[in-house]
């Protein structure tokens, strides 16, 4: 009886199912990420009053920059509860595999932040009074791999920051740099998209080379990450 | 705590002769301290072994290192007959989601082992619970268990997947008498049934009766090593 007569799908499932059934009875990560993004919107919509050219020209920057701040929120809980009782020690003496412990990370945190975004980015439309005057099914498309690279990238790190002594510390230092790429084509493909001037197809493109390849390490070094003592 | 139901975790497959895990001069070294020092030792299927000595003795690091949660930093430990899979693994911390039930814990775990989610699996899962005396209906989470009905269920979720081999730290800490001496039965059957099982306690007194070897470290040294007809009083009350 092992973990090979069973599919990893199976076990991806049963993290996936697991993370989610976590995160409804404590709501930590969706409470204090909704919250957090909820409030970056808030100061900004106050602190500014921009005229609707320049709300198209400056929503993308703030969108993001307030999601990458409220995922690392949730980034940090995620791994915090396998700490928590080291259950990570159960895992790695299981026969399961590493990847199907990543990827269910990754699946379970995309849907915690695009549940917040998906409530938080129509605020955001009314508080900037914003219109998209480019194709606004692209705004989706940019969402979901957006979205992806902030929590592929933000899992491994923060898996990579877990036995650290100051992890909530150490994170957002190994996270935003390396998010710089990801994060200026979603920039880029928001604003074009806002505000309708060109085709946002090159920073998607981009977007999405960016995903292929982090996920990829990600998948590749996490056995190794999860193992280190 | 009710008596413990028949459907308790025993090793699907019969023990054989070869079944032993060999420790080769094992050391561990953590900075400048040697937590484990050149340690040899060999453990047989069908016994109880009992790792004695004060904290830091180096007994958990030795139980790590045959979990394969951390490796020797010099000298091997080589499995005959035996797989990691097969092994179970007691810690001193719970190894539980606090915020799931007992029921739901043990499902998960049993679908790391390749258990699907099926009504097989759930009915092993409920028979396991019920051989350390939780009830298996019990919804509550974990977190508001006692710590003795959570060192019952850690050693539930250990049991899971019928190992071979039990890697048990500190399973009676916090445990009632008519709780260890419960479990004491449990493990006393699984041994039976051709379970290899090392456990690590300060409390030799409730292992005193069914444990087959008594090995003592002291400062990461392996000081010695009786049968249980050999314990002395000093032994017991050490």
């Amino acid at each position: 009886m092992s973990a090979s007569t069973n599919s990893s799908g199976a076990i991806l499932r049963a993290n996936l199912a697991k993370d989610l059934r976590l995160e409804w009875r404590s709501k930590d990560a969706l409470n204090a990420m909704g919250f957090f993004a909820l409030l970056v919107v808030v100061i900004f919509a106050l602190s500014f009053d921009p005229t609707a050219e320049e709300s198209r020209r400056i929503a993308g920057g703030i969108f993001w920059v307030a999601f990458l701040f409220a995922a690392v929120v949730a980034l940090n809980q995620t791994w915090a509860r396998e700490m928590r009782n080291q259950v990570l020690d159960a895992y790695r003496v299981s026969p399961a595999s590493a990847s199907a412990l990543f990827l269910g990370k990754v699946l379970g945190n995309f849907l915690f932040v695009g549940a917040i975004e998906a409530v938080v980015a129509p605020l955001f439309m009314v508080f900037y009074n914003l219109r998209p005057l480019g194709p606004a099914w692209q705004l989706i498309v940019v969402f979901l791999l957006g979205t992806w690279a902030l929590v592929a990238n933000g899992t491994f790190f923060a898996a990579l920051s877990l036995r650290t002594r100051n992890r909530e510390v150490m994170l957002p230092l190994l996270l935003f740099p390396i998010s710089v790429p990801a994060l200026l084509s979603m920039v880029e493909a928001t604003t074009t998209i806002l505000a309708g001037d060109g085709s946002a197809g090159m920073w998607m493109k981009m977007l999405a080379g960016y995903d292929v390849i982090f996920t990829v390490a990600g998948l590749l070094l996490f056995e190794l990450v999860m193992n280190a003592e | 705590m009710s008596a413990p139901s028949k459907s308790h975790s025993l090793p699907a497959d019969a023990a054989t002769e070869e079944q032993r895990i060999a420790l080769d001069r094992v050391s561990k070294v953590f900075g400048r301290v040697a937590a484990v020092r050149e340690t040899s030792l060999e453990f047989i299927h069908s016994r109880i072994y009992v790792l004695l000595g004060d904290n830091g003795a180096g007994k958990s690091t030795l139980l790590r290192m045959m979990a394969g949660l951390a490796q020797p930093t010099s000298g091997s430990i080589t499995l005959h007959g035996y797989t990691r899979e097969r092994m179970g693994y007691m810690a001193h911390a719970s190894l539980l989601y606090d915020e799931l039930s007992g029921m739901e814990n043990l499902r998960y775990f049993a679908q790391l082992y390749g258990m699907a989610a099926n009504t097989d699996a759930v009915s092993r899962c409920a028979g396991v619970m019920s051989s350390v005396a939780l009830d298996p209906a019990l919804a509550t989470p974990v977190r508001d268990y006692s710590q003795g009905m959570r060192q019952r269920l850690s050693l539930a979720r250990a049991m899971v997947h019928s190992p071979q081999v039990l890697l048990l730290d500190e399973p009676f800490s916090n445990v009632d008498a008519a709780s260890a001496s419960q479990m004491t039965a449990l493990l006393s059957k699984l041994r039976h049934a051709g379970c290899l099982i090392v456990l690590v306690t300060h409390q030799l007194s409730v292992v005193k009766d069914v444990g087959d070897e008594f090995i003592t470290f002291r400062a990461g040294q392996l000081i010695s090593s009786r049968r249980r007809g050999q314990l002395r009083p000093t032994d017991i009350i050490q």
